[in-house]
């Protein structure tokens, strides 16, 4: 009898206890052996772990062609997150980001994209080819954070490249800032352009009514969700998701051009299980985060000096929205940069938050947070304000650097190229990548042209203790740029 | 028919108490509470499964925690005891006339109701009018305070349940920030003989040290906790918890202890080198 697929059944972790139950003789691959070929790691992983640390087997399904328990739990995620497909990635929202950029624009055609980008979507451009048309995101000056995109922006940038191919959006950005999404899919739609949504930090937005719109919701064409990051599955695992007029034979092709022919099970599993508990839970477990931040919230602004910030700096346009589970605070005001309260949070309080830039940290918090982990950060913030407070009018404010694009991130990256000191560069421009990391967004993207506004920012960075990647030079003393 | 309650000091290491019967179950919204009552140790409390009193020798432990800060800073007032819902240490403060209010916060109403029913040799205390409870987190509580309370005790749990918040920096800072400048900080300060509470031990002392200019331990000597050389840490920002103690004074209360005295006092300062070595590698 074939069961009925429904929204409480987990056919990945399903098949993975039958597998266990089968007692099988392993002579495939993984050389461990259910762990009893590499004992340390078994004693370091568990048996559990390492018991279904298995390969693709007939009763397992093999993610490069699923026919059998991958591809329902790939049809219960698209159901779940209200899309026409869901792939499971498995190396990370970098592949599915990657893949909805490769399968929607070849070499020399364009995408329209804030520049506000996670790494990924540059690198995806040096494997394609396309050609990033920027639109530049607008700022909170106050803030120093880059928001979303302004609906006016999107439209003059597809009215003056009509033959633009997608559109790419940030829902949210790392910060929680949303762009109206709705009205960007409506607007590129109707000049036969896709919707690309990086919702790296989106899971949740699929699973509570509080949150901003989702991507799938407003129509976009594909979403990289990582379901690792709000949603609580695995490091490394994530999913894409399509809509109902995408190629998906065709993007299938595009995941298995780098996605691995041997996909880790625990990954997929816990995919699978989080899909389930998402969908099952998810409203409850996100009304409970929402009121932990927004208590969080409350107690850090009463602190003084401090600003966590929520709903109110929406504007209805390039800040549209706000996703109100973001515990983003702005850490100048007591004379401090983020990345200064970041470092002092975890060298003196043992505490680790996801990161800190120039004017802000951000707290991540999630399902697996209780009131008194709150209350730890709340005082750990309070007491750093009380011992280590200066003057905040020693510090720069961040501004959003508009680039300058010469050639396409291809051209430049594979372009004859020499290694100056840094700064002797202005002028030059870029044959390789500038990060902060985190946020890991860039201050420079192969083919812009270095300035020396641009040249003072990576060295201020540099100097609050900014971890500064992608650079072939790690230490960043010189940078590639076109010869 | 046998029944023991046992308690696991280390993987290797147990301690156990024959039971009489169980008066008390319950897993609250932090915690699983136990009253027991035996023959050798009375009536006992364990949350989580880890002692918290017995009858028979909880006097060293709350005479410990109030008499040494008490005789070092004979004019505190007002005091505020985070943790402590069975009522051990306010009783102990309550035999101070000079004190004027105790502000006792304990995360956990259920530990109070049960001690208040079962364990009234402590939890009485609880009823004084100078005593006002307040059921919430201690770390989010003294947060609020600034130059408040003349001293503030620390009876609170292991550093792996709900008592974890009260053994970091933030926590002792803002108690740094609730005291008035010669105000005193007290602790129960775990064991430093088991290899995982000596670790607890070492780090609470250095955070402790990190956040104060004056911060000694002492130990006490508590047969049903782990190993049962049990320490305390004094943290204040300029009281010597000797030095500065008024032992004649204290000697004319007539305050009659079972554990302290004045002698003992000084030497409970007084520590074994390997606890010496143990604390000032994190004093540097």
């Amino acid at each position: 009898m074939v069961k009925y697929l429904t929204q409480d059944s987990a056919p990945i972790l399903e098949a993975l206890k039958k597998m266990k139950a089968a007692r099988l003789l392993p002579f495939d691959v993984p050389g461990h052996k259910r762990g009893r070929g590499n004992p340390e790691l078994l004693e370091f992983l568990g048996e559990t772990a390492l018991s279904f640390d298995v390969n693709s087997m007939k009763m397992l399904d093999n993610l490069c062609h699923p026919v059998s328990v991958i591809k329902d739990a790939q049809m219960l995620a698209a159901e779940a997150f209200g899309a026409s497909a869901a792939f499971f990635i498995v190396s990370g929202t970098t592949a599915a980001i990657e893949a909805m950029i490769l399968a929607s624009v070849k070499s020399g055609e364009k995408i329209i994209m804030p520049r506000n980008v996670h790494r990924s979507a540059i690198n995806a451009l040096i494997l394609s080819g396309a050609v990033p048309v920027y639109v530049n995101p607008a700022t909170n000056d106050n803030l120093g954070i880059a928001l979303g995109m302004k609906v006016h922006d999107v439209a003059n940038s597809i009215a003056k490249h009509p033959d633009a191919k997608a559109v790419f959006v940030n829902n949210p950005t790392y910060y929680g800032v949303c762009s109206n999404i709705a009205e960007i899919v409506k607007l590129a739609h109707k000049n036969n352009m896709k919707v690309l949504a990086d919702e790296a930090h989106g899971t949740h937005l699929y699973f509570n009514d509080k949150l901003p719109l989702s991507a799938m919701k407003a129509g976009a064409d594909m979403a990289a969700v990582s379901a690792h990051k709000s949603g609580g599955s695995l490091t490394q695992s994530s999913m894409l998701l399509a809509g109902k007029n995408v190629n998906v034979g065709y993007l299938h092709q595009i995941i298995n051009l780098t996605q691995t022919t041997s996909a880790s099970y625990l990954l997929m599993a816990s995919l699978d299980i989080t899909r389930r508990n998402l969908y099952l839970n998810g409203e409850k477990i996100f009304d409970k985060v929402i009121n932990l931040v927004e208590y969080a919230r409350d107690e850090i602004n009463s602190i003084g000096d401090y600003y966590a910030y929520g709903r109110e700096i929406t504007d209805g346009d390039a800040a549209f929205d706000f996703d109100i589970t973001k515990l983003s605070i702005f850490t100048r005001s007591i004379g401090l940069t983020g990345i200064e309260v970041y470092d002092l949070l975890r060298d003196e309080y043992d505490i680790q938050t996801e990161f800190g830039d120039l004017g802000n940290i951000l707290a991540y918090v999630s399902v697996g947070d209780r009131e008194k982990d709150i209350e730890r950060l709340v005082a750990a913030l309070s007491e750093i304000r009380r011992n280590y407070k200066k003057d905040a009018s020693r510090l720069l404010t961040s501004a959003y650097i508009e680039p300058e694009v010469k050639c396409t991130p291809r051209d430049a990256f594979y372009a004859e190229k020499k290694a100056l000191p840094i700064e002797e560069t202005a002028g030059e421009v870029a044959a390789e990548l500038v990060m902060a990391y985190p946020p890991g967004i860039p201050i420079l993207s192969p083919g812009e042209l270095i300035t020396k506004e641009i040249l003072e920012y990576i060295k201020y960075a540099k100097k609050k203790g900014a971890q500064l990647t992608g650079t072939e030079d790690v230490t960043l003393s010189r940078l590639n740029v076109i010869n | 028919m046998e029944l023991w309650f046992t308690e696991e000091h280390t993987k290797n290491a147990r301690f156990s108490i024959k039971v009489k019967r169980a008066l008390f179950n319950k897993t609250s919204d932090f915690q699983r509470i136990d009253i027991f009552e035996s023959e050798e140790y009375g009536r006992f409390l364990t949350l989580d499964g880890y002692m918290m009193l017995t009858e028979k020798d909880e006097f060293i432990y709350h005479e410990m925690i109030v008499h040494v800060p008490m005789c070092a800073k004979k004019d505190a007032k007002n005091i505020l005891v985070i943790g402590g819902g069975d009522g051990g240490t306010a009783r102990e403060l309550l035999r101070y006339d000079t004190i004027e209010n105790i502000d006792l916060v304990e995360i956990d109403e259920d530990v109070v109701l049960s001690c208040k029913e079962y364990l009234p040799f402590v939890a009485k205390s609880l009823d004084d009018e100078r005593v006002h409870i307040f059921y919430e987190d201690g770390l989010k509580f003294v947060r609020r305070y600034e130059n408040a309370y003349d001293m503030i005790i620390v009876d609170s749990t292991d550093p792996f349940g709900p008592g974890e918040g009260l053994f970091t920096k933030e926590f002792y800072g803002n108690c740094y920030k609730a005291l008035k400048k010669d105000g005193v900080l007290v602790n129960q300060h775990e064991s430093p003989f088991y290899e995982n509470d000596a670790a607890a031990c070492q780090r609470a002392h250095k955070r402790i040290a990190d956040s104060f200019p004056i911060s000694r331990v002492y130990s006490a000597h508590i047969p049903s906790y782990p190993s049962g050389h049990w320490l305390f840490g004094f943290a204040s920002k300029n009281i010597h918890p000797v030095k500065d103690a008024d032992f004649d004074y204290w000697n004319t209360l007539g305050i009659k202890t079972k554990y302290y005295n004045t002698n003992l006092h000084k030497g409970a300062f007084y520590l074994p080198s390997y606890v010496w070595d143990l604390l000032e590698e994190v004093e540097k």
